[in-house]
């Protein structure tokens, strides 16, 4: 997908950003509370913004890119409005969860991992999230929805469009 | 800053209005001197871990000091030197709950005698197994108890700094844990010259970004060190060169919230509850086909069938009961003809499991076990770091050749070469990770070798749960209601209204609409 970072528009958020990196200049070991910040701030890790961390921690972008490949949570491309996480822990697995995520990717015509053209949804991958005596459990953003049925998945999403 | 007279106080004051609303809601009782929540799922649960879980406020630090809160930290501080907490750990034989089973005093004593200007202590709360949400319960419901249980840690090895490392996924418990590190802070439980004893000790909390690995402890260490979280060669122990090459101690959650009780009420009275080998209790997060499902903590040694019969209410839906996996992606899956096993390190060892952290999922007749190993094998293949060539290679192509198997693609020797590959991915990777992925494979062929068969050599998967070898028919006991038809997504099902409907398997998808929406049964997999 296409998409350019709006320096412009982020404008506060990255002079927040950099007062934030700079309160953590001493801590040891900056880079992963950077990256998470970065992620949460501006939805994903903005090449711009990658370049700002290197410069301000004196980390080289090769480094910090071997990083944030490295753990899952990190994306390089903008992530939708609302995200979708399909719990594949066993518990949700032996209940069926594996068919409500095909489900979901039938319904927004996009895989796992990947956004919506109109930057509406998008589907992470996720690890068990802990909420096993309700499986199968999916997440749309911080919503948690128990015990989920494939016909159940039109209604859901229906809220968030 | 909060003194010894101020704690006194704050559990007069607070206790007996606990008591009276937790008496009023009716959701607990008695046993003996302890408040218990009450029903039947409780009776015949041990609860030290999750002492004060559903049953006091976790953000609110008043309700954790009238529960005998910080207690144990003020007794440590006050009476006693760190080599008597060091000591008192040790007798009682508490052995570390993350998976392993290591003797939590023998690696604090590791620590405590080794010298250097600055210690760790970790908290692992990188809770990853699929299926395990023992440690979500503890961060989120009672997060002081790992905080006075790591300022314990910290006293007894000469510590004074701690992270905790939760992992992302888990929003809820890192707001709990915050809260609760200020709420200490502002008492000066944590921080500088805790109860005027000169003892310092802070906590910091660090998150995970999604990657399993780092649940393993040196792997979590360069986590926090700011690097791709790689286990590290183990030439050094982390007692002795760990976080920044520092003495660091690193216990799992539910290790940590035993702590504080174990020294409030004595090493001795640990070791009378559970088994001789491994004392105390554990929790369980039991889960999948089982009628009730949710968190257990029961004493070391109790059998299988207690917990998920007696407890759990055995299968759901009336479904046979098939096997039970422990230890995720680590463990194995344990057949029903082995219930009676007891639960505790050595007693699952013994019969190629693992306790693992506690993740208990219950399988019925219908969870194909070869489609179990390769959902393990995923999981591995997903998450190997890729530093040792056994584990990144050794995964992926066993769960080819598991996924081949389960496509009906299967051939003469697959069984042998997956036990070849076992072999060398465990003894050759560096990691626990490694080592131990190819136990759901190893386990479910010596237990379930004849369901490989049927896939392999009849084409054939008797759970009736993989969708290459399974058909969709309709039988007699058709009524023509025509739902099924309608609900087809690809118009697989023809007939007329009141009249018997035939499915066109070569345009079926085995989707499993037309099972699903069938008001009488007639739709039978084959």
């Amino acid at each position: 997908m296409e998409f350019k970072f709006d320096i412009e528009e982020n404008k506060e958020q990255i002079i927040a950003f950099k007062e934030f990196l700079d309160s953590k200049k001493d801590t040891p070991g900056p880079l992963m509370p950077s990256l998470q910040r970065a992620q949460d701030v501006f939805g994903y890790l903005p090449k711009e913004m990658l370049e700002v961390i290197s410069r301000k921690l004196s980390i080289p972008m090769a480094e910090i890119y071997g990083v944030a490949t490295f753990y899952s949570q990190f994306s390089f491309i903008p992530t939708g409005k609302n995200k979708i996480s399909v719990c594949l822990g066993t518990a949700c697995y032996v209940k069926g969860a594996q068919s409500i995520l095909e489900e979901i990717e039938t319904q927004l015509g996009i895989k796992s991992g990947e956004t919506t053209k109109d930057e509406v949804f998008s589907i992470a991958s996720a690890r068990c999230v802990g909420d096993c005596s309700i499986a199968p459990v999916i997440l749309v953003n911080e919503d948690v929805y128990a015990k989920v049925k494939k016909d159940d998945i039109a209604e859901i999403l229906a809220k968030y469009n | 800053m909060i003194t010894k007279e101020k704690l006194f106080e704050i559990k007069e004051k607070t206790k007996p209005s606990l008591v009276e609303k937790l008496l009023e809601s009716d959701r607990v009782e008695f046993r003996g001197e302890d408040l218990v929540l009450k029903g039947e799922y409780y009776k015949k649960q041990v609860r030290i871990a999750l002492k004060n879980c559903d049953i006091i406020d976790p953000t609110n630090i008043d309700e954790y000091i009238a529960m005998d809160g910080y207690f144990a930290l003020l007794k440590a501080l006050t009476e006693h030197e760190p080599g008597y907490v060091v000591e008192e750990i040790t007798e009682s034989l508490l052995r570390g709950r993350g998976g392993a089973g290591f003797p939590t005093g023998r690696k604090w004593n590791e620590a405590y005698r080794y010298q250097a200007d600055k210690k760790y202590i970790i908290c692992n709360a990188d809770e990853g197994d699929p299926g395990a949400f023992m440690d979500r319960s503890i961060l989120e419901k009672d997060p002081h108890s790992v905080l006075e249980g790591m300022a314990l840690g910290g006293y007894a090895i000469g510590s004074d700094q701690g992270y905790i490392y939760v992992r992302a996924e888990y929003p809820m418990a890192v707001k709990r844990l915050q809260i609760a590190i200020d709420q200490a802070r502002e008492y000066g439980l944590l921080g500088k010259n805790i109860f005027g004893t000169g003892f310092n000790f802070d906590i910091e909390l660090r998150l995970g970004s999604g990657a399993f690995v780092c649940g393993e402890g040196t792997a979590l260490m360069e986590s926090i060190e700011g690097r791709r979280g790689m286990p590290r060669p183990k030439i050094h122990r982390t007692a002795h060169k760990g976080l920044w090459g520092k003495p660091t101690i690193i216990n799992n959650v539910e290790t940590l919230a035993n702590v504080p009780v174990i020294m409030n009420r004595g090493a001795k009275w640990f070791r009378g509850i559970g088994t001789e080998e491994s004392p105390g209790t554990k929790v369980f997060a039991l889960v999948g086909k089982v009628e009730n499902a949710g968190l257990v903590e029961v004493p070391m040694g109790m059998t299988l069938r207690e917990i998920v019969f007696d407890i759990g209410g055995g299968a759901q839906d009336g479904k046979e009961y098939k096997a039970v996996q422990t230890g995720g992606p680590s463990g194995g899956c344990i057949p029903a003809e082995l219930i009676d096993t007891p639960v505790d390190f050595e007693s699952l060892g013994k019969i190629w499991s693992i306790m693992g952290s506690g993740g208990m999922v219950v399988m019925d007749e219908n969870t194909c076990m070869v489609d179990i190993a390769k959902f393990f094998l995923d999981f591995s293949v997903e998450e190997s770091c890729g530093k040792c060539v056994p584990c990144r290679e050794g995964t992926k192509r066993m769960y080819e050749i598991l996924d081949r198997i389960t496509k009906g693609e299967g051939v003469e020797g697959d069984i042998e070469r997956l036990e070849e590959l076992s072999e060398t991915v465990s003894s050759t990777s560096l990691c626990g990770l490694g080592q131990t992925a190819p136990n759901p494979v190893i386990t479910t062929i010596k237990y379930y070798r004849h369901e490989y068969e049927a896939h392999i050599k009849d084409k054939r998967c008797p759970a009736k749960s993989c969708k290459a070898l399974i058909k969709y028919e309709i039988t007699d006991k058709c009524i023509g209601c025509t739902r099924c038809a309608k609900v087809c997504p690809v118009v697989a099902i023809t007939g007329k209204v009141k009249e018997m409907h035939h499915i066109d398997q070569s345009i079926c998808i085995k989707c499993g609409a037309c099972y699903d929406v069938c008001p009488v049964d007639a739709i039978s997999i084959i």
